[in-house]
């Protein structure tokens, strides 16, 4: 029997560890993730897991651990956020090119300097070509889901490969909301126990991770990186599928709200996407075709996907919470790579950019309306005055 | 009472209260008292605030910098003292004033401290040594003593806790003291003295986190660290005539090394010259 507890997003997580029961944690503290870990650590000293729970000095080192535990045949999990990510970017790298199944949870905040703890996506968005699969979540319910999935999606024999899962800091790591927590044994025979294929402390038959591999293997091995990210699609469905069986839930590639009759569609991904609901369900009582896509799989990008859900529009906005600075009308990376699938799969349809919440700036309802609308007027001139919008931002 | 008034009056000479206060300390924390032995020993030196840096790393006392009208820098965790050494190299004439809690310096930085120390750079590295991160809520540091209840260590902490000055002592300082924020005026005094030497000076101020390690460990509030800071301390020079037991769980203050080693980016410069000598010396045969 599942019941549901008031938590917060980052408790959910803890939660959702607890019943996977990893054989590995090695993290570091850093706001706003610190409570999912602290929260762990109570776990562990309880006796309530078994796991082997490694404080290090520094991210980078969590990273290390991780990859070290992984290549020895163990599951491991671990948490981070911000400068955290930034400090591991090396051994991320390391870690997808390993083909180490480790499980991360990212507590979305925004990379220094200046200082800053509160929420933008500027930190996943630096991890893109990495390797790492990455997929959002809008409030607690889907972190702790996401997390439970992803162990399965990372461990496939197909797949292999790292997982973050993204949910945004304090907003969504620190609310108290509703969150139906599934029985112990249930998540935990969903999960299974984990079989490594090539453990390195299988004394019998000695094997090596990441030795030196100069233009005679190294592009292969990348090139089966690849071949990885495109067998982890199909692995997500097949997983999500599952999952949504046992638990009751509808989790695909991306969520569509209202969308099917709609001429407008707002793309937000994580925690806004909860607000521009709110927005739709307005909007429609207006009687304007409004819809929203809520991205949940960011890597692989679902590119084929996207564009057949988004073809029927006459103009679509993007939300970014993150610049990619330099980039076509220094735009951010959620519209570039959607530009770029919408044109490549035959789509033409006007899009515009949308900057908002860099930093934790607040986004509220009547500016994501003032985005819908203009949108509307796009769809009616078929011409966008603005590729890119910094919304709220004193200029 | 005209000392209290002259003192405030100091203290709004080289703060930016006017912009940036309130500050984020608990009330009670010592790291203000710190800081106040900071600004103190840089006016009883007669500095220039513009001859003066502050650099920061993360945490609670990474903070400090915010509240100063030196040159300020607050960078990332553990890297405040690399991110210093690079200004000193480009500025060697400047003081640099380093400021770092005991998990910044010595857990995520433990690296760049030791080299520091090691290569003598001409940096004053103080260190807010309150056994915990206080910011993220009381996980255990490097220096968090054995024994200890940690929010990451709830049944009691195994490791061994690093001691900072003798570390740094080991690491090859010029000059290394410890003191804590009870004894305010002696604080202040070795800080002074660190600012003014030659080479990588560093100063240990033991304080305490009531907010996190203190309540976890019932050591009660703020005052009463605050007491448990004089009364569990020693001078040097006690400690000579005291066994290892005696010492056992005792903060040791005083001055543990004064040397005149060779400050580094006076020999950079030196090396500079000899190697543009030999270069116009090959000129001047060819």
């Amino acid at each position: 029997m599942s019941k549901f507890e008031a938590l917060t997003g980052n408790a959910a997580v803890a939660t959702a560890m607890r019943q996977i029961n990893p054989d590995v944690v090695a993290a570091y503290p850093i706001t706003p993730q610190t409570s999912t870990v602290q929260t762990f650590a109570d776990f562990v000293a309880d006796g309530l897991v078994d796991t082997e729970f490694v404080c290090v000095e520094s991210e980078h080192s969590a990273m290390s651990a991780c990859v070290g535990a992984s290549a020895a045949g163990a599951r491991v999990m671990t948490a981070t956020a911000a400068n955290g990510l930034a400090l591991m970017w090396e051994i991320l790298y390391i870690a997808a090119s390993n083909r180490c199944p480790i499980v991360m949870s990212l507590v979305n905040r925004a990379l220094s300097a200046p200082i800053n703890i509160h929420c933008d996506h500027s930190d996943v968005m630096g991890i893109r070509d990495s390797g790492w699969l990455i997929l959002f979540s809008e409030n607690g319910q889907e972190a702790y889901d996401n997390l439970i999935q992803a162990v399965r999606i990372a461990e496939h024999p197909d797949v292999l490969l790292p997982v973050a899962i993204c949910q945004d800091g304090f907003i969504t790591s620190h609310a108290l909301e509703r969150v139906e927590i599934y029985d112990d044994a249930d998540v935990r025979a969903f999960v299974g126990e984990y079989k490594p294929q090539w453990p390195l402390l299988d004394l019998e038959h000695p094997k090596t991770y990441g030795p030196l591999d100069f233009y005679d293997y190294y592009y292969e091995h990348k090139r089966q990186q690849v071949e990885a990210m495109e067998h982890a699609q199909r692995v997500i469905l097949e997983v999500a599928e599952e999952f949504n069986r046992k638990f009751n839930r509808n989790y695909g590639l991306f969520e569509p709200y209202r969308l099917e009759d709609a001429e407008v569609a707002v793309i937000v991904a994580n925690s806004t996407a909860g607000t521009a609901r709110v927005v739709v369900d307005r909007l429609r009582d207006e009687g304007l075709k409004v819809g929203l896509l809520k991205p949940r799989v960011f890597r692989p990008f679902p590119a084929e996907e996207l564009a057949d859900a988004l073809s029927h529009l006459k103009a679509v906005a993007v939300m970014d919470r993150s610049i990619s600075f330099g980039a076509m009308d220094n735009a951010g990376p959620l519209f570039l790579e959607l530009a770029a699938a919408l044109a490549l799969h035959g789509v033409q349809v006007p899009m515009a950019d949308y900057v908002y919440g860099l930093g934790g700036r607040d986004i509220l309802p009547h500016e994501i309306e003032r985005v819908y609308r203009d949108a509307l007027k796009v769809a009616e001139t078929g011409r966008v005055e603005r590729r890119v919008t910094y919304l709220s931002v004193r200029e | 009472m005209r000392r209290q008034r002259r003192e405030s009056r100091v203290h709004e000479r080289y703060l930016r209260h006017s912009k940036k206060f309130p500050n984020i300390w608990c009330a009670g924390c010592g790291i203000g008292i710190v800081l106040g032995a900071i600004i103190r020993a840089v006016d009883g030196l007669q500095l220039d605030k513009d001859d003066v840096a502050m650099i920061s790393g993360i945490g609670c006392t990474g903070r400090m910098p915010v509240y100063v009208d030196f040159n300020t820098m607050h960078t990332t965790h553990g890297r405040a003292l690399a991110f210093a050494t690079g200004l000193k190299m480009v500025r060697p004439e400047m003081k640099v004033i380093v400021v770092m809690g005991d998990g910044d310096a010595l857990a995520i930085g433990g690296n760049h401290f030791i080299h520091a120390a090691r290569r003598n750079i001409g940096l004053t590295a103080i260190v807010v040594n309150n056994l915990t991160y206080g910011m993220t809520g009381g996980q255990y540091s490097p220096t968090t003593p054995i024994g200890a209840l940690a929010t990451t260590a709830p049944y009691g902490h195994i490791e061994q806790p690093f001691p900072i000055a003798e570390l740094a002592v080991a690491a090859g300082a010029a000059f290394v003291a410890r003191s804590t924020v009870y004894h305010v005026r002696e604080l202040e005094k070795y800080i002074a003295r660190a600012i003014n030497v030659e080479g990588f000076a560093v100063v240990e101020a033991v304080s305490y986190c009531h907010t996190t390690l203190g309540r976890l460990n019932r050591w009660g509030t703020a005052p009463e660290m605050m007491r448990r800071l004089k009364e569990n301390s020693v001078t040097l020079k006690q400690a000579e005539s005291m066994s290892e037991e005696e010492k056992r769980g005792k903060i040791v203050r005083g001055i543990f090394v004064e040397q005149e080693i060779p400050e580094y980016t006076r020999l950079y410069d030196r090396i500079i010259e000899r190697a543009q000598q030999r270069t116009s010396l090959q000129v001047e045969t060819a």
